[in-house]
Formats: structure tokens, sequence, C-alpha cells
């Protein structure tokens, strides 16, 4: 085992990131470390580059420069395991307007790692869905989608969590609601990566924050 | 660890919920391959010599076209609801997801055609001795069509008007698959050996089988970054 390997058990790095979008670069040199149950939030302008940078945590977008490590490797070196373990809920829902929330979800469990200690039902319970399981998510209101999206985090066993705006559309008890995942996950030695303009309430775990600039 | 066979049909079964939801959006370009070729004897009057010597090339360039019509549809609803982003972040690989999809699609678009060319082949006046021929290379074809129309359609599905640039970029590559099956078809019918072709067919869709989902995943992490 390296050093490097040996110093970083499961820890999530950014390092001396670079982006540029459409010739113009939003952030340069940009590097961070996160350690089991550390929680980033990302602040920054519109325009600042929040979500690329998202994007680029989880491999969807190459950064100009620099490199997204976990467990101490490159994740484009590993990209099975790294993307077994992560979870992304973009902007963008991820479901199937005309399939029901019960149906989208055992998609999302049957293409990643499943967590086994919770059924799919308990899961839409959980993030209030109980009695929508079998409506087509089309007769949802955009607040209930954005649930359905987000359920995703507990039907899934993922060390990683990448949320983009997960606040948006939710109404209060959906924001507490997010707030108690996140401090659930960092209980568990979770990982968690979210941009928000709103304050994030978490009391039980400390939130390391981020600014970029505009 | 996440299970590929489990993923992939859960994948094709999702995609076919979907596409049996949608039945008019699936019926689409069936219609229109139906449209087309039956359009031709009103258009050239029965005379049965003329539309027997037509027949394969009609019917092949109406299923192409019908083809092109229906290829939007195998990314273009999962980009634009984050689907894609998602089946991109399985830990599966890409290629295979990429694969199934394509399988989907064909399955919804491509195997009607087929059940309904023998019809279109009586319409024609299509020789009896000529149908084998007309079902093998359409069950060879089609699926060449779908494979190289996923990479054109991943190539163009993020951008906002991407339909002729999709046509140019696809149908060039259509263009063996006509040549070798109407001529099958042709040849068929005057009862020569067809052979030559039904193998430059069988290579074509090997060919396609095996490098298309590489080629279609990798446009589509280009088209979603």
């Amino acid at each position: 085992m390296d050093s490097t390997t040996a110093n970083a058990p499961d820890r999530f790095e950014a390092l001396d990131l670079h982006c540029v979008r459409h010739d113009r670069t939003l952030f340069a040199g940009l590097s961070f470390s996160l350690a089991p149950g550390q929680i980033l939030q990302i602040e920054g302008p519109n325009g600042s580059g929040k979500t690329s940078l998202l994007r680029m945590l989880c491999g969807l977008l190459q950064p100009a420069q620099g490199e997204v490590r976990w467990r101490g490797l490159d994740i484009q070196a590993q990209r099975a395991e790294f993307l077994a373990d992560v979870a992304y809920v973009g902007h963008l829902q991820g479901i199937k307007e005309d399939l029901t929330p019960r149906e989208n979800l055992r998609m999302v469990q049957s293409l990643g790692r499943a967590r086994t200690s919770i059924s799919l039902d308990q899961a839409l319970a959980q993030v209030g869905l109980y009695g929508f399981e079998d409506l087509p998510s089309r007769t949802l209101s955009a607040g209930q989608r954005r649930r359905v999206a987000l359920a995703r985090l507990l039907v899934l066993d993922a060390r990683v969590w990448v949320l983009d705006e997960p606040f948006t559309a939710l109404d209060r008890a959906g924001k507490a609601l997010i707030e108690s995942l996140l401090e659930m996950h960092s209980r568990n030695d979770g990982i968690a990566v979210l941009t928000t303009h709103q304050p994030v309430g978490l009391t039980q775990c400390a939130l390391l924050s981020l600014q970029l600039a505009a | 660890m996440p299970n590929l066979a489990l993923a992939c049909t859960a994948l094709l079964r999702r995609d076919l919920t979907l596409a049996l939801r949608h039945r008019g959006e699936m019926a689409n370009p069936l219609l229109f391959f139906v449209l087309v070729v039956s359009l031709f004897p009103l258009g050239l009057g029965p005379e049965s010599h003329t539309l027997q010597t037509i027949a394969p090339g009609v019917i092949w360039v109406a299923a192409l076209l019908a083809a092109l019509l229906s290829l939007e549809g195998i990314f273009r609803s999962d980009f634009e609801d984050g689907s894609l982003e998602q089946l991109l972040l399985s830990p599966h690989p890409a290629a295979l997801l990429v694969l199934t999809k394509v399988i989907a699609h064909w399955l919804v678009s491509g195997l009607p055609l087929i059940l309904v060319a023998p019809l279109l082949g009586v319409l024609l006046h299509l020789p009896q001795a000529a149908m084998g021929a007309l079902l093998a290379t359409l069950t060879l074809g089609t699926p060449v069509l779908s494979l190289i129309g996923a990479i054109g359609v991943a190539l163009t599905v993020g951008l906002r008007r991407g339909g002729v640039l999709l046509s140019l970029l696809v149908l060039p590559l259509y263009v063996p698959v006509l040549i070798f099956a109407s001529s099958a078809v042709s040849d068929a019918g005057i009862g020569l050996a067809i052979t030559a072709q039904l193998y430059f067919l069988g290579a074509l869709l090997a060919l396609a089988l095996t490098l298309a989902p590489l080629a279609a995943a990798a446009a589509l992490r280009i088209s979603v970054s």
C-alpha cells in the first residue's frame, strides 16, 4: 500500500481542480479533502461553477486540470468502484414521469448498489410519499418529484452524496428531512457535498463551507 | 456488488414499459413505413411488373426512413429528464447499458417493421421466392440501423435542433445496409443466390453490435458534460 492510500483510507479529495467552460475559467486550483462524516457546503454566486464542480466530483465532467480522488485514487482510474459509492442528485431529477415512484426507485436500485436494509415503500414513506407509491410521477407536484429523486439517497448504499441544490422546490418539512438525512449520513461515516443558497441547519455534525468566487 | 444482468433486465423492462405507456409514439414509425410503401402502387399504377422491380428498394428505403424517424427516441427523453446522467453514473459498463437501450428500441421500432413487411411485399407483388430474403435482410439489417443510429443520437442529443444533423451523420452509414439488403431481395426474386449479401449484412451486424455501443457510450459522455 502506498503512503497516500494509507494516510487517506476513506477520504474524498479534490486536488487542484480547474474548470473551464466555454473558454471562461470558472475556478482554478480548487482543492479540499473530506474525511468520513464530513459535510461540505459549496457557496458562491450564480455562474460561479458550483454545478460544474459537483459534476466533476462525480465524474460526469472532466476537469480541465487536476483530479478527484476517492480512497487515495483518481476516480477515473477506478470508475466502477467509485460510482458504486456515489449518489448524485442534480438539477434534473433523473426520474421518469411515466413511471410510478416505486418503479423509479426500483430502477435506481438495480442500476446502483442497493441498500438492503430498507424497502422501497419504507424509503418512500420516509420521504413523505406514503400513499403516492403507485401514481405516475407526472401527477406529483414539483416538490414531491424532488422527494422521489432524493429517495435515491435512501435506497442506495452510497458513501458519498453529491447534491445540487437539494432544497429546491421543497417545503420547510422537506428541508428538515434533508437535514436529518445529512445528519444520519454523517453519523454513518458518510461524506456529502452540496450546494445551496439557503442556510443549512445541522446541529449534530459540523458543516464545512467552501466559497467559490464570481 | 451491483449485478449487471439484473441491471440490464431492469433497464430493458423499464424501456419497454415506457414504450407501452406511449403506444401512439411507438406506432408512428410503423405507420410511416406502411403509408410510404402503400403510396407507391397508387402513384405508379397497379402494373405488377413495375411494382415488382421497385419493391425491394421501396420497402428498404421506407424501412430506413422509418428507423431514422424513430431514432431520437433512444436517448432524447432520458437526456431531458436526467435519467441519462444517472445511467452514466451507474457502476455498470455504460456500453452494455447503451446496448440494452438499443435492443429495447429495436424491439419496439424494428421488430414491428419485420412483422408487417411480408404484407407490404404482397402489396407490391414481390415474388414469393423473395419473401424469405426480405425477412432475412430485415432481421439482419434493422438492428444495424438502430445500432448505428444510436451513435448519431448520442452525438446530437445535447443539441437543441439535432434532427437534420442526425440524418446527415447517419444516412451515409446506412447506405451499405441498403445496397446489400435491396440487392439481396432483388436477386432472390429472380432466383439468384444471396448468400454473399447475407454474409455482408451479418458482418455489418457483428461489427455494429460490438463497436456501436462503445462509440455511443463515449458520445453520451461528451453530450452530458
